[in-house]
């Protein structure tokens, strides 16, 4: 997969220049006060170790293509480096070297398993030597399962061979033209699914014809057929009849992946032996080979879809995902809440509660909690991924929580939420990004200029850290320490933090609200501390620009994607990412933690949406469905749904354990940004660019569907249009797009945007 | 490029690659400017495309120089700078080269650098909460945009504000007196203008109090005279405050005690006197101001106490309102007006009173309007100091078919009476209907009918007559004509019966008329029998004159011009000096008490004469 090898050359390249940079960052980090116990991979080895165990020969032919292009491109350092820490011969890139090399493939067994390994020496290993820092992500690159396999040669350049072969340039349009009868022909219910090969012939049999250089055949070709495919196709024809010159496909990133992962197709058994008897009748090669070599036929036994079942599914840039993608287990349930003793001489609860005894008793019940007593059977093992452990401040947030929880609103179709809205006042600059923190005490911007910052929305005011000198001369031992660290003078309602070097497009609070991550154009993740209002550390690992981030729910982690088509999931101590999420074929635009921070979620603008297991770094769901760009995705809080918004202006529902579509949310005029359910989950709140905030029964919405066995096991839903019943309400803002929903504790829904006059 | 017709892109030409070249000093073959062509125009659309994904995370819909300059960033290509300012370029281009380029403009360094006055508003971003909707309820419609000025007021500014609204409102009358004599002089209030604009948009909510909507109209009184204010677009919404004022049927006015007529004199002196000063701020502020002023006058839905506001509003206006929008109208309302005045019965006594009001409103209204005209006319003829005789009713009816964008100011004062012929601007884009002003004799003779002597007495009092040689029919040379006979034609008499004595009504003449001026396509209608009857459904005509006159004149003009399609002429032939013994019982003159003018008793009928020599 020359692709993936592209990408991963790059990033060894930049991991070079930008070495001793992300060095001083290191050490930055090190002397952040935070100390955590945990590190990701001191329990984790045992799932990744079995599958990193053995180097297949298709990596030792990613690394030698790795190695040409470095060659190539006179980086003989790095070759040198490579070559020595991957143990193949000198020799090994002499062409006729290849055979060998690949025959002794045991050598490339020098990848040691980073990933598996315990994380501070993978710490130790890449401070130590810059070339293992360089290994890690080729390593998790071509680790990251699912996507295609690399068959290619060693030269970045012939993945373009995939076109080599040459038919009659004139008849492509008769063979295409006859298919189109054939399949006008058949019976309806074969003919939806058999229109499906339309839109990936058609792209491919133009791109053959530009690439052997037959520009007028493939205008007219184009001009011809280009009407007849679906409109979610679009916005992708209108690149592709742009591009007519073989030049231009080099460095066409969408098509180069479009050729190289196969375009996935679910026809039924009967449907698709009626296509293969035609083509066969017809001697009928040249859209045979295409067949063969581009597509992927994921054929299943039984009924023929109907064309709102394909439609449903359909759209994205690869077509559907196959099924055994979206087979793996997925422990999709909440983890077990610690127990905590709420404090019984609670003044607050003495003060509240003066009349009665029992009510005091009532929240003491709920912290133990039901539901949390017991292991969900879906739940992933405690320590599944090692989480940091709860400091005490954290205990103290959890006891507010649940303080919050028990005066919390019921939510549902007679009992709407109010909406308060945050709006972003003189924003000129462009307001790109928003956050609240949980207990929705702070919110933070990100704007176009680059800057962060931060607002309090309490009367309490932002003040910082007293100066090391000053911190020398306070009593450590008073009970107010805390307190007393704090400089009076610096209180003010907000601060700026500068840092950024490109507009800041993805921002995350902290769950403990002392950090704020912020990610930007400029392809770095920034650490900021509230305290000091300072960046503590700028994670370098993405070098194109970052679309967004977000802090895991227990802390400790983030994910960030960008640009560059990877999602990557760090840990806040490591400056290295601890994961490499790859397999988006179009830049990666928003990303989710699962509420039990192990799953990340990740939209992407090639339309589908993958979640993936962050112990392994496996790609374990994918949803296709989506007509356009995924901007907005939330998972629901009992971690068994995931809702996801595009610029097409639908809201889709997905049942993650069983990985199937479950809803469709039509309504919204604009493109989603943002999405939140309500803190039980009974109300799914969507905000747009059309200036409105939607609210939809999503309790509705999921028991509708309690899926049947046949739909889990075909993946073949049947959706309703249902939209207008399960929109609740729909509420308009004076000229401000939503770009941020939050509910509070309490369920009062907190929306964000910036006034556009 | 064959199918150059069926082109999906915009494309840059090879000739235009060739100029490029050459600009930098290559000379381009034709295929090499081709093969250059297409290749641009394929980067351009590739870096055109990433560069909308930079759009979609910057949460924007509209694409910037920006988006595009980091999509060219990121492909290793160098931004293009100068083209990120806010406002549109302008494009030019060079007619002789077939050239085309955007003007870029010197900036004097030295100048911004040193320039003194720093750019206040640049507001600090900030966060603002609202509850929106409470418990999911709320307004479900689209709420517009939020107060046009969002930036943040000082504090200061915010304590001036809350101290001079509460001063104005409130209950003590020195303090009051004190903030609007500041809101007058202060030259630093200008950010609070948007707010005390909209304070005074307040007064539909306090219709029912009057003192509050005084204290309110003082209040826009003050802002209008501050020399340092700039109302700019402010000036309608507080001309449509003001306007509020004096037409609507406010809750006060329900009260016969509450002197709302006052409110009203007040507040269309204050009309007048925002037009006069910032009328030329907002582009046709003076058609709608007139046209809304004759809507309500011509809608008999509307309560006397509107119609009083509709009439004082256009007296203030000037004359010319009057005599635009008033005078044609008056023949209809007339109707309206009489019946309200003829119903003796108790129940209507409170509407009766407001009709004599309305009465004496039109009566003040119409006398200016004579007066102006006549001492108009005079100074114009003066100007023209009998160059041509007959050329003075010409002068008179010159076509004003829109005062145009910005109203040129009419006179006020007597002194400034010479500019009035200065009204002849031409305006475009108003949608004013084509207007010809009644010769002076015959808006006299046509309020007249209406008035009777009240208003002739008033009139004759007005300017020194003995200052002018008075008017023969001769001098008016052609454009009058002797009447063929008198009183022939009943039907198109003017069945008002004071007038009945003084008036013949000739045939109508065959042929186009003679005094108006063009177009003549409109006129010549022939005028419908009944519609005098239509109008004055009410009106009972008593018999024609018994004396027949000394002499008569034609006058040519129109009647119900609002009504219809062209100007339907009517021909009045008047007796100059009608004898005393015509007069025939003034049987619903004397009905009608002159309202407003009590301590001026009428004097001498036979004044009435005079006017018609006088003026002419």
């Amino acid at each position: 997969d020359m692709s993936l090898a592209k990408q991963s050359t790059d990033y060894f390249v930049t991991l070079y220049t930008k070495q001793p940079s992300a060095d001083g960052f290191g050490n930055n980090n090190a002397n952040d006060g935070r100390v955590l116990s945990a590190s990701p991979g001191s329990s984790s080895s045992t799932g990744s170790n079995k599958q990193t165990a053995a180097v297949t020969p298709e990596d030792q032919q990613t690394l030698l293509a790795v190695l040409q292009f470095l060659k190539k491109n006179k980086l003989s350092e790095s070759v040198e480096i490579l070559r020595r820490e991957a143990g193949l011969p000198e020799n090994s890139l002499d062409p006729k070297a290849n055979e060998s090399a690949g025959a002794g493939s045991g050598g490339a067994a020098g990848i040691v398993d980073l990933e598996g390994g315990d994380a501070s020496s993978l710490l130790s290993r890449v401070t130590g030597s810059s070339s293992a820092g360089a290994q890690a992500p080729t390593k998790g690159t071509v680790q990251s399962g699912c996507s295609a396999v690399a068959e290619d040669q060693p030269d970045v350049s012939v993945v373009l061979s995939a076109y080599s072969q040459q038919g009659d340039p004139t008849l492509y349009k008769v063979y295409y033209r006859d298919l189109k009868k054939f399949i006008e022909t058949v019976l309806d219910c074969h003919r939806a699914e058999l229109s499906q090969v339309f839109y990936p012939l058609f792209v491919h049999m133009y791109l053959e014809l530009v690439y052997n250089n037959h520009e007028s055949e493939a205008k007219a070709f184009f001009e011809k057929f280009s009407g007849d495919q679906e409109c979610y196709y679009e916005e992708d024809l209108r690149i592709l009849s742009g591009l007519t010159k073989k030049e231009h496909m080099r460095g066409n990133e969408t098509l180069l992946d479009f050729r190289t992962s196969k375009f996935v197709l679910r026809i039924s058994r009967d449907s698709y032996q009626l296509l293969k008897r035609h083509l066969q009748e017809r001697q009928n090669n040249q859209i045979w080979n295409i067949i063969q070599e581009h597509l992927y036929i994921d054929i299943f036994d039984g009924m023929p879809r109907s064309k709102s079942q394909i439609d449903a599914m359909s759209g994205s840039l690869a077509g559907e995902a196959k099924r055994e993608a979206n087979k793996t287990k997925v422990y999709y349930g909440l983890l077990k809440e610690p127990e905590i003793e709420l404090p019984l001489d609670d003044e607050d609860e003495e003060a509240e509660n003066e009349e009665g005894k029992p009510k005091k008793k009532k929240p003491k019940k709920d912290s133990v909690g039901s539901k949390s007593k017991k292991q969900d059977p879906n739940a992933p093992s405690q320590n599944r991924i090692p989480l940091p452990e709860l400091k005490d401040s954290d205990k103290l947030d959890k006891i507010m929580y649940m303080k919050e929880a028990t005066k919390r609103i019921r939510l549902g179709p007679d009992n709407l939420p109010s909406v308060c809205f945050y709006t972003f006042l003189n924003a000129y600059q462009g307001l790109t990004a928003v956050d609240l923190t949980d207990d929705s005490s702070l919110i933070a911007g990100g704007f176009a200029d680059s800057t962060v910052r931060v607002w309090s929305v309490t009367p309490k005011k932002l003040r910082k850290v007293k100066s090391a000198a000053d911190l020398n001369l306070i009593d450590k031992e008073s009970d107010d320490v805390l307190e007393r660290i704090m400089d009076e003078k610096t209180a003010s309602e907000s601060k700026i933090m500068y840092g950024h070097s490109g507009p800041v497009y993805g921002i995350s609070f902290s769950p403990d609200r002392n950090y704020l991550l912020s990610s930007s154009e400029d392809g770095t993740v920034r650490l900021w501390s509230l305290l000091t209002f300072t960046c503590l550390v700028a994670y370098k690992g993405h070098n194109y620009p970052v679309w967004d981030t977000q802090f895991s729910p227990y802390g400790y982690y983030f994910v960030s994607g960008g640009h560059d088509r990877v999602a990557r999931l760090w840990a806040t101590d490591h400056y290295q990412p601890l994961r490499i999420f790859s397999g988006h074929l179009a830049d990666i635009t928003c990303t989710r933690f699962h509420p039990n921070s192990n799953y990340v979620a990740t939209g992407s603008s090639d339309r589908t949406i993958r979640l993936w297991d962050v112990l392994s770094g496996n790609c374990v769901r994918i949803f296709t469905g989506h007509k356009g760009p995924i901007h907005s995705l939330a998972f629901s809080p009992n971690g068994k749904f995931l809702a996801s918004g595009a610029t097409d202006g639908r809201v889709l529902l997905w049942d993650i354990g069983h990985g199937l579509m479950v809803g469709e949310l039509k309504g919204h005029t604009d493109t989603i940004y943002s999405l939140r359910f309500s803190r039980d989950g009974e109300i799914l709140a969507s905000g747009s660019m059309d200036n409105t905030v939607r609210l939809w029964d999503a309790m509705k919405a999921f028991d509708d569907l309690e899926t049947d066995d046949f739909t889990a096991a075909t993946g073949h839903i049947h959706l309703q249009d249902n939209s207008q019943e399960l929109l609740l309400g729909t509420y308009t803002t004076k000229s401000t797009p939503v770009i941020h929903l939050h509910f509070t504790r309490r369920n009062l829904l907190l929306a964000a945007g910036a006034f556009n006059p | 490029m064959a199918d150059r017709e069926e082109r999906r892109f915009a494309e840059v030409s090879r000739e235009s690659v060739r100029l490029m070249a050459e600009g930098a000093g290559v000379e381009l073959g034709d295929d090499v400017a081709a093969l250059l062509a297409e290749d641009v125009c394929y980067r351009l659309r590739e870096a055109t495309q990433s560069s909308s994904q930079f759009m979609r995370h910057a949460k924007r819909r509209k694409l910037t120089v920006e988006d595009f300059n980091r999509a060219l960033r990121w492909s290793n290509v160098e931004a293009i700078c100068g083209y990120g300012a806010q406002d549109a370029l302008p494009f030019r281009s060079v007619k002789e080269g077939e050239l085309f380029f955007v003007e870029d403009r010197d900036v004097n360094l030295v100048e911004l650098a040193l320039a003194t006055n720093i750019p206040k508003g640049c507001a600090e971003t900030m966060v603002r909460v609202n509850v929106s909707y409470l418990d999911g309820k709320g307004n479900l419609e689209p709420q517009g945009t939020v107060p046009t000025a969002v930036q943040s007021l000082s504090d200061d500014l915010l304590k001036y504000y809350q101290q001079i609204t509460r001063a104005i409102l409130g209950e003590d009358p020195h303090l009051m007196k004190v903030a609007l004599l500041d809101l007058q002089s202060n030259s630093k209030i200008a950010a609070l203008l948007p707010y005390f604009v909209y304070v005074i948009s307040g007064v539909k909510s306090v219709s029912h109090d009057l003192e509050q909507l005084n204290r309110l109209m003082h209040m826009v009184k003050s802002l209008v005279q501050n020399p340092y204010l700039y109302l700019g677009s402010y000036v309608r919404s507080l001309v449509s405050s003001v306007m509020y004022c004096i037409l609507e049927p406010l809750a006060a006015s329900i009260n016969p005690l509450n002197d709302h007529w006052t409110l009203r004199d007040y507040a269309a002196l204050l009309l007048s006197h925002i037009f006069w000063t910032h009328g030329d701020l907002v582009s046709g502020l003076y058609h709608q101001i007139l046209l809304s002023l004759q809507k309500v006058l011509s809608d008999p839905v509307r309560p006397l106490c509107s119609h009083y506001g509709a009439v004082v509003g256009l007296h203030a206006l000037g004359w010319k309102a009057v005599e635009r929008v008033l005078f044609p109208h008056l023949p209809a309302y007339w109707a309206n007006l009489q019946a309200v005045l003829d119903d003796y019965s108790v129940s209507n006594a409170q509407v009766k009173a407001d009709g004599h009001k309305v009465y004496g409103a039109i009566l003040v209204a119409v006398e200016r309007l004579l007066k102006m005209k006549a001492l108009s006319l005079s100074q114009s003829a003066e100007g023209q100091s009998g160059a041509h005789p007959g050329s003075v009713v010409g002068a008179v009816s010159y076509r004003v078919n829109s005062p145009g964008l910005s109203p040129p100011p009419e006179p006020l004062s007597e002194a400034a009476l010479g500019i009035a012929s200065h009204l002849q601007v031409g305006g475009a884009g108003c949608h004013w209907e084509e207007w010809t002003p009644v010769p002076l004799p015959a808006m006299y003779c046509e309020l007249y009918s209406f008035f009777g002597d009240s208003l002739a007495v008033r009139f004759s009092t007005g300017t020194g007559f003995g200052t002018h040689s008075p008017c023969t029919p001769s001098q008016l040379g052609d454009s009058r004509k002797e009447p063929p006979g008198p009183a022939s034609n009943l039907d198109t008499t003017r069945k008002m019966p004071q007038l009945t004595a003084n008036l013949n009504i000739s045939p109508r003449q065959d042929g186009s008329p003679r005094t108006d001026p063009p177009p003549p396509t409109t006129r010549g209608a022939p005028r419908s029998a009944g519609l005098s009857r239509e109008v004055f459904p009410k009106a009972r005509f008593t018999s024609p004159q018994t004396t027949p006159p000394a002499f008569s004149f034609l006058i040519g003009g129109r009647q119900m011009g609002q009504r219809c399609q062209g100007r339907r002429p009517f021909q009045t032939m008047f007796a100059t000096t009608p004898p005393v013994s015509a007069i025939p019982p003034r049987t619903y003159a004397h009905k009608l008490p002159v309202i407003g003018r009590v301590g001026k008793p009428v004097r001498r009928w036979t004044c009435s004469h005079y006017s018609l020599h006088l003026p002419l």
